[in-house]
């Protein structure tokens, strides 16, 4: 970590705070009593001006400043969260983001913002603080500066100042660690201070006096117990007793390495911190090159396992065994090591739904199922576009206004279901609403206007469900700010493919509509299915295969006019691969035919034979070979010899024009 | 075309200040090639190859190179050669190349490959453009040496071109034979 950039780094901090302040924000629209939620926000919204003063952001730091003032009165009672003050630090939120990324950025949305936020604020003032005045508190704090802060430019005496400024304070320097004169060099600073401050302000306001020195000093802060009387502090004792009790030993100097941030919040921060699990943030990258390593392991292993079994040699034998054992338990732990809870990015799309609600006039209400469920980090972070789009168009063009609703005898608040659930190798991540689901016959005209299909031609539901994914595709009438454009749809089908997933649409008129997204475990690492077509050795994913068959002499010979086998009364179209990939090589006696799912249907795909389970460590093809739909990658085998990787659903896609070429040539 | 035409700029690059270039020679068909020498990763013997049905004839196939799925091209097909076969000369020619500013790795296949040497600028010419069966933009240049000429071809060109597998360029030279 020493030679990352700390401006990434903090970067990196930020976005995580301010992820935090808008799930509290959230939460706490629905539970505004909730002291816990209050807390948990006022102590990110603090950690973030800390550390962004300390990072140098200061117009950041600034911003959030008044936010967190917000926040500490809300945290002491003495105003509610009401959704105006909530929903003026949401948009504040936004702000800050702008902020962090470019602490150049012009503030001119930044005053207005504020301006919002104090008007909530002292609509709050006047219905509920007018009664309680601020509490007055004693506080002893004595500090001591590091002896060079002098020729650092530490003014001791504006720091005195300020806290004069905060309230009534009786200062006595201490003077026991100044030398003897002749060891006395003037130019350091050898005094410490013993304030007694009795003020309104807030603990963190006399942080915040110290806030550009506090790395290299040391602060002890502690309130005198005897003034504790009012009603609010009792309160407040018994909420935060970590905060009362222990007097907080701001020892920086010993731990100067550590982020400022963290020895700048409240004990109570720290200790949830500690819980909270001990946590190493790596780059991803790292990670990457470690899943490269176990891959070649994999490989190698598998040729010593090739070794071993010609050889007679016992011992060599059980040596081979147990780095068997050991290599797929490393490669299980890395792949476990990647995945992340899919709730990182559910928790995104609160916000979004939010905003839509606001925009489009709608009450929606945003259920997620299954956070827990764990996908590749890498995954997690492509999916984050296909879904915006996904709940951006069940919100918009799924759910109906209110009066529709109720004019259709359904509760007014719509709602839209996330949900995740693993199944076999793949995750399952539904979008869900109950609006009035898709209009087939809109979508069919306007397919036959852009000419995707035939006038009249014969689709099923699920072939016109599949319409909405053609790029450019879009049934509104009207382009809105949030869609009818007919990209985003195109976008979720493209990412999606990119992962080897699959879309599956389901729609009732009247009911709602449901997109489920089925994607692939890992990106890195399969279970494939070893098959020889010709001379050639090719992989088929084993989340895709359902089952193996013999293609007997008799069907091969009278398939010749129709490709196809009835499979337990259900007809499997199937392709031959040795065809498809004109091998040029006589089909073996015995051809098999492994059944593949694409997600809708099922096809048969002839090879010459089966070789057996193989796991797949993916590496991609070269730019090379982009054009080649046919095979998603290639893999190493035991031999040293590589072997390619089908991609079922490319590859049906191409089977199927080649056959429709063959019958328009003859 | 005067052969004594300077080149233009972009066909400079690789010279050193003394207007040499160190190379890599090696034979396909009986013409002798030259490649940038600080290209070459590595001269291998026979690998087995992956054909990758489906792909642009000139990079036909894949290889393992120490773990990783490399590109195998066939520089015949670019000169409308034969395919290249395989004999107790031939080799492969691993080299790092940036393709759209991506850098991979490629093996040639060669039919024999000769010797690192230097080519001095003052004695290569540009293609001609008549009189030739190749493709005149798939050659960066043509260097003199006894009495005879070495091919320094294009890598960049012929990548672009062949990677494609565009036949619709009236790309000849890309069909099998």
């Amino acid at each position: 970590m020493n030679n990352t950039d700390p401006l990434a780094v903090f970067r990196v901090e930020a976005q995580e705070l301010l992820e935090q302040i808008e799930q509290g924000l959230l939460d706490l629209e629905r539970n505004p009593q909730d002291s816990e939620l209050v807390a948990q926000v006022f102590r990110a919204l603090h950690t973030l001006k800390g550390s962004g003063a300390m990072f140098g952001f200061e117009a950041l730091s600034a911003f959030t400043h008044h936010c967190e003032t917000a926040f500490d009165k809300v945290r002491k009672g003495e105003a509610v969260a009401t959704p105006t003050l909530i929903g003026a630090v949401l948009s504040a939120l936004d702000h800050m983001r702008t902020l962090a990324e470019s602490p150049d950025a012009a503030t001119d949305g930044g005053e207005a913002l504020l301006a919002d936020l104090h008007k909530a604020m002292e609509g709050e003032a006047e219905a509920e603080v007018a009664v309680v005045s601020p509490a007055q508190k004693t506080w002893r704090i004595r500090f001591s500066l590091p002896a060079d802060c002098l020729v650092n430019g530490t003014r001791p005496l504006s720091l005195l100042d300020e806290l004069r400024g905060l309230g009534e304070a009786d200062v006595a320097a201490v003077v026991d660690n100044v030398p003897e004169l002749g060891a006395l060099t003037p130019a350091e600073c050898h005094l410490a201070w013993d304030v007694k401050l009795t003020t309104t302000q807030p603990r963190s306001a006399i942080e915040d006096v110290f806030i550009f020195v506090i790395d290299d000093m040391r602060l002890e802060i502690a309130e005198e117990p005897a003034v504790l009387s009012d009603e609010n502090d009792k309160q407040k004792t018994a909420k935060t007793p970590a905060e009362k009790t222990v007097a907080d030993n701001v020892t920086a100097l010993d731990s100067a390495r550590k982020p400022a941030a963290e020895e700048h919040v409240p004990d109570s921060a720290t200790t949830q911190h500690h819980t909270a699990g001990e946590t190493v943030r790596v780059p991803a990258e790292r990670l990457d090159e470690l899943l490269d390593q176990v891959g070649e392991l994999m490989i190698a292993q598998s040729r010593l396992k090739q070794v071993s079994a010609t050889n007679a040699d016992v011992n060599l034998r059980s040596v081979a065994e147990e780095i068997e054992r050991l290599a797929s338990e490393l490669r299980d732990s890395m792949m476990f090591v990647r995945m992340v809870p899919i709730s990182q990015l559910f928790g995104r799309f609160r916000r979004l739904i939010h905003d839509l609600a606001r925009d489009l006039g709608k009450n929606i209400e945003f259920v997620t199922e299954g956070e827990t469920t764990e996908l590749d980090k890498t995954v997690i972070e492509r999916l984050a576009d296909p879904l915006i789009h996904l709940i951006r168009n069940a919100a918009d063009h799924g759910l109906e206004m209110p009066a529709e609703r109720k004019a259709a005898g359904k509760p007014e608040t719509g709602r839209v279901l996330l949900s995740a659930r693993q199944a076999g190798a793949e995750v399952v991540i539904s979008v869900i609403d109950d609006g009035h689901g898709l209009n087939r016959d809109k979508i069919r005209a306007k397919a036959e206007e852009n000419g995707l299909i035939q006038p009249g031609a014969v689709l099923s539901d699920n072939e016109i469900n599949q319409l909405i994914f053609q790029p450019g595709f879009s049934t509104a009438a009207n382009v809105t700010s949030l869609s009818g454009r007919g990209v985003g749809m195109d976008v979720v089908k493209r990412t999606i493919d990119g992962l080897r997933g699959a879309i599956d649409v389901s729609s009732k008129p009247g009911q709602g509509s449901q997109v489920d997204l089925r994607i692939p475990l890992t990106l890195a690492i399969i279970d494939g299915l070893l098959v020889r077509v010709g001379e050639g050795r090719y992989v088929i994913p084993l989340a895709t295969v359902e089952e193996c068959v013999e293609l007997t002499t008799e069907q091969d010979q009278r398939s010749t006019g129709r490709n196809f086998l009835t499979l337990r009364d259900a007809l499997v179209p199937f392709l031959r691969l040795r065809d498809m990939f004109a091998t040029g090589t006589d089909p073996d006696r015995y051809q098999k035919i492994v059944v593949v799912s694409t997600g809708s249907e099922r096809v048969g795909l002839v090879v010459d034979q089966i070789l057996g389970h193989h796991q797949t460590v993916i590496k991609p093809l070269s730019r090379f070979h982009a054009g080649v739909e046919t095979f998603s990658g290639a893999t190493i085998l035991g031999d040293g010899s590589v072997a390619l990787i089908l991609d079922v659903l490319h590859l049906v896609a191409v089977g199927q024009q080649q056959e429709e070429r063959l019958r328009a040539a003859g | 075309m005067p052969p004594d035409e300077p080149m233009s700029e972009e066909q400079t690059g690789g010279w050193d200040q003394n207007d040499h270039l160190q190379v890599l020679t090696f034979d396909m068909q009986g013409e002798t090639f030259a490649i940038e020498a600080g290209l070459v990763r590595e001269i291998l013997d026979h690998i087995p190859e992956t054909p990758v049905p489906g792909a642009p004839n000139m990079v036909g196939g894949v290889v393992n190179f120490r773990g990783r799925v490399i590109p195998l091209a066939d520089l015949h097909m670019a000169f409308g050669f034969a395919p290249a076969k395989e004999s107790l000369d031939s080799r492969v020619v691993v080299i790092e190349f940036a393709l759209d500013g991506e850098s991979t790795l490629v093996g040639l296949k060669a039919d024999k490959v000769n010797e690192v040497t230097i080519l001095e600028k003052a004695s290569t010419e540009s293609a001609p453009r008549v009189g030739m069966r190749w493709r005149q933009d798939f050659i960066r240049c043509l260097a003199k040496r006894d009495g005879d000429f070495i091919v320094v071809p294009d890598l960049e060109r012929v990548f672009e071109v062949g990677s494609k597998g565009d036949k619709a360029a009236g790309l000849n030279a890309f069909t099998q034979h």
